[in-house]
């Protein structure tokens, strides 16, 4: 097996590792390595051809392949160094990282990792789907990229499961390409994606969404023939005599994703069971020292500028790690999510620097404020119109408001 | 005068506004939109209750390249009733690899006016 050594390896070539890997090199670090597994950059992406990225970054409304084809146009002018087609298999705690391509197992000495492998989608059996199995069920995701990507159409007559936004997106896609979606089923009480997909994805196209209703079964031996639907009460329990039988050929799944973190528990991270992601500070290194997570492998997000500008910071700390700057405080001010808040990202900070709390909520409501406290003492406090789940919170926080802080708490009040 | 809700669908927001209008005489008149965080709102409000446009998304075959398919999109804004005309040129419509961002594929499909342009590069195949 060959060894090598690189100063910072970033792994994936999304849109988090790009930004990463182009943040390290600008810098000043001459030695970046980037190790995707597909055979082109950009990571999900190339198959998210909808539009409405960058307009936070770019004040533009890109497509996916377009707002990524800027940072691998980047990254190419850099002449920063890629190995395409190439797989992770382990990560070890001491930063040793193995890698497979077609032609050879390779050993690299990494300075600094950063992981950034992003996220996949939850499935039927993650969400334990009642009745058979035939074919014509697909993740939203999946079947994005047997139609955007390799041109195969999944179906003609379409049931959604899940409100998720790959899922309306993919409700419009195939209504475009011909097929009749029927209808869109959340089992929560509001639509876990944003107001704007429901109006441009389903309004637009009269495909009706409903709410508290859920797949109570599949139906059909070879392939999909049609699903019964319930309401479903506040205990997630169908209602008896809401039962519906509705006829169809194909059930696209958007309900959640889950960030892909197997090469980071190989390497002895610890994973939040809130975020399914590493616990990071607010450099964000995790547990092991050199080692950094950001995008969608520490935390699902629903923006990708927002993925960018997070991986940006992560670049330039991994640098900064090299040099020496950043290391692993004697104690850590904690941070706890409280009332209405479902998470915090970073879970620990030192103190020692300005960062950014992202968060999101439990369950959405108007008109509130996020507060962040130390004991009774305000440290930052953001008033927001509308707050939903599926909308990540950003609060920018000094260091000099945490001077002597013991634990943060944040709180929807 | 009549009231409308509408979800603005400019940005990931997509705040929830109420447009008031007359629509007697002279065609729609909007008299007043509210509950927009941003000036981009009323902009929008009102054009969609006047004559609503879209950008409309697909991708279109490619010979040769290292995908089969090109994704493109129109470079703007068409009207929402002629979605899927647009989308007929689409379907109809081949080219060859190597395709570049930005590269006119249709030129003012269903006499739109707009032009269908490519959204990704694709190489051509090595086999």
């Amino acid at each position: 097996m060959n060894t090598i050594k690189h100063d910072v390896v970033v792994i994936g070539g999304g849109p988090a590792g790009l930004a990463a890997a182009i943040a390290a090199r600008k810098n000043g670090c001459k030695d970046v390595l980037l190790v995707e597994r597909d055979k082109r950059l950009g990571g999900i992406l190339n198959q998210c051809i909808h539009d409405g990225f960058g307009l936070h970054k770019f004040n533009e409304a890109l497509t996916g392949p377009e707002y990524v084809q800027r940072f691998i146009d980047e990254f190419n002018s850099l002449g920063i160094d890629s190995m395409l087609s190439t797989i992770v298999l382990s990560v070890d705690g001491k930063r040793n990282l193995y890698v497979s391509s077609r032609k050879s197992l390779t050993r690299i000495e990494a300075g600094a990792v950063i992981l950034s492998m992003g996220c996949r989608e939850r499935t039927a059996g993650a969400i334990s789907l009642p009745g058979t199995r035939p074919a014509g069920i697909y993740t939203a995701g999946a079947a994005q990229n047997f139609i955007n990507l390799q041109n195969i159409m999944v179906g003609k007559k379409v049931v959604i499961l899940g409100s998720g936004d790959i899922g309306m997106i993919m409700a419009r896609r195939m209504t475009l390409e011909g097929a009749k979606v029927e209808a869109v089923f959340e089992i929560l009480p509001y639509p876990s994606g944003l107001a704007r997909n429901i109006q441009q994805c389903l309004h637009d196209y009269d495909i009706p969404l409903y709410l508290s209703t859920s797949v109570i079964e599949i139906h059909g031996k070879e392939r999909v023939t049609g699903v019964t639907v319930a309401g479903i009460d506040k205990n997630f329990k169908p209602i008896s005599g809401t039962e519906r039988y509705v006829p169809c050929d194909t059930i696209l799944l958007s309900v959640g994703l889950i960030p892909e973190n197997e090469l980071t528990r190989g390497a002895g991270i610890a994973i939040e069971s809130r975020t399914s992601g590493a616990g990071v500070d607010d450099a964000f290194m995790t547990g092991v020292p050199g080692i950094f997570s950001c995008g969608n492998v520490l935390h699902v997000h629903d923006l990708v500028d927002h993925v960018s500008d997070e991986a940006s910071l992560v670049g330039e700390y991994a640098v900064r790690y090299l040099d020496g700057e950043i290391k692993t405080p004697e104690s850590y001010i904690r941070i706890e999510p409280r009332q209405g808040v479902r998470y915090v990202l970073p879970q620990k900070v030192s103190g020692m620097r300005d960062f950014t709390l992202s968060l999101r909520v439990t369950t959405p409501s108007r008109d509130r404020a996020v507060w962040v406290k130390d004991g009774d003492r305000k440290v930052a406090r953001k008033k927001l119109i509308r707050l939903h789940p599926a909308e990540m919170i950003r609060i920018n926080i000094k260091k000099e408001k945490l001077q002597g802080a013991k634990m943060l708490e944040v709180s929807v009040e | 005068m009549s009231k409308k809700e509408m979800t603005c669908i400019v940005c990931p927001n997509g705040c929830q506004l109420e447009a008031s209008f007359e629509n007697s005489g002279p065609g729609l008149q909007v008299t007043e939109i509210t509950g927009h965080l941003c000036e981009k709102g009323p902009v929008w409000a009102e054009q969609e209750l006047t004559h609503p446009v879209r950008t409309v998304i697909s991708s279109v075959q490619v010979d040769g390249g290292d995908l089969p398919l090109v994704s493109v999109r129109t470079d703007a804004p068409v009207p929402r009733n002629m979605i899927f005309d647009v989308m007929k040129a689409i379907k109809a419509a081949k080219t060859t690899a190597p395709v570049a961002i930005g590269q006119v594929l249709i030129r003012q499909p269903a006499g739109t006016g707009c032009n269908i342009i490519a959204t990704k590069n694709i190489s051509t195949r090595i086999s």
